[in-house]
């Protein structure tokens, strides 16, 4: 089963990332604020897209970011590696409490995860868990991209060689 | 002959030197199987398919697993290589991304105290 990392409160936060059985990625982490704090954070379009894509990581930067954090509401980021092509990210939020949990679709893909990420107050300090569900096993190895995609070249490669040598 | 090769990667030549071994492999990319199934589509025994899927298993490039009566077969550390690679990815992406929630967690927090105070 799972493993619960908790670090010391006074040491670093840690962040958990696994996956979960065929369709589930749950990533859990622990911030030194209440779960209101957070949650704006969360919620707040002018803050989400300071710390949501980083540019560290990703090499791009949002171009645009249209958030209406409510249940029924959508929500739209635009990305752009500085030429003029851009990539969106949409969806809807199917449930939002505030200061307590946000859900919301992908709906970019053929088989987008939905997305849940709840705020549990821990005496002043919010664990936060992030936590996807792919539709189906299929569409989380879709995801996974590495191995089935890298092979059939690895085996054309080795087609070649085998070719080219005396049997 | 190659000789020269590491054992493993020689044990892993061998084993993807026959057709019917990389059709395996091609089929475990698309998603796993039980001997059973692979046997009928490559039209094949059940003998002869479980000796195609030992010289896999030997090379580390199938795995297998038995539950029950079924032993399903799946693709090996390819397969697992590549998901501990997405794991690694989406826990650099979340550090990244918590890091600059934690930065302005903090700004937010100095914000707060600082209305208080005044």
């Amino acid at each position: 089963m799972t493993q619960q990392v908790n670090s010391a409160s006074s040491g670093p936060n840690r962040t958990s990332v696994e996956r979960r059985g065929d369709r589930e990625l749950v990533v859990t982490r622990t911030f030194n604020a209440p779960p209101s704090t957070v949650y704006r954070a969360w919620s707040q379009p002018e803050l989400f897209q300071r710390w949501w894509v980083p540019k560290s990581v990703s090499g791009v930067s949002l171009v645009s970011c249209d958030m209406d954090v409510r249940t029924g509401g959508k929500y739209r980021l635009e990305f752009g590696a500085g030429g003029s092509d851009t990539m969106a990210f949409y969806g809807k939020y199917l449930e939002v409490v505030p200061n307590e949990r946000i859900v919301w679709t992908n709906d970019e893909g053929e088989e987008g995860a939905i997305t849940t990420v709840t705020f549990k107050d821990q005496g002043g300090r919010t664990l936060l868990n992030f936590h996807e569900v792919y539709p189906s096993k299929e569409a989380l190895e879709e995801a996974l991209q590495g191995s089935a995609a890298a092979l059939p070249e690895q085996l054309e490669q080795l087609d070649e060689l085998l070719s080219s040598i005396d049997q | 002959m190659v000789q020269y090769l590491d054992p493993p990667l020689d044990l892993s030549f061998a084993a993807l030197s026959d057709a019917t071994r990389r059709g395996i492999i091609d089929q475990l990319g698309r998603g796993d199987a039980s001997i059973t199934s692979l046997a009928d589509n490559f039209q094949m025994t059940l003998t002869g398919m479980k000796k195609h899927v030992q010289v896999l298993e030997r090379a580390g490039l199938v795995v297998t697993q038995k539950v029950g009566r079924v032993r399903t077969c799946k693709l090996g550390k390819r397969g697992l290589k590549a998901e501990a690679e997405w794991i690694e990815a989406h826990r650099k992406l979340f550090e990244a991304r918590f890091e600059a929630l934690d930065e302005i967690i903090s700004e937010m927090k100095q914000e707060e105290s600082d209305d208080s105070a005044s």
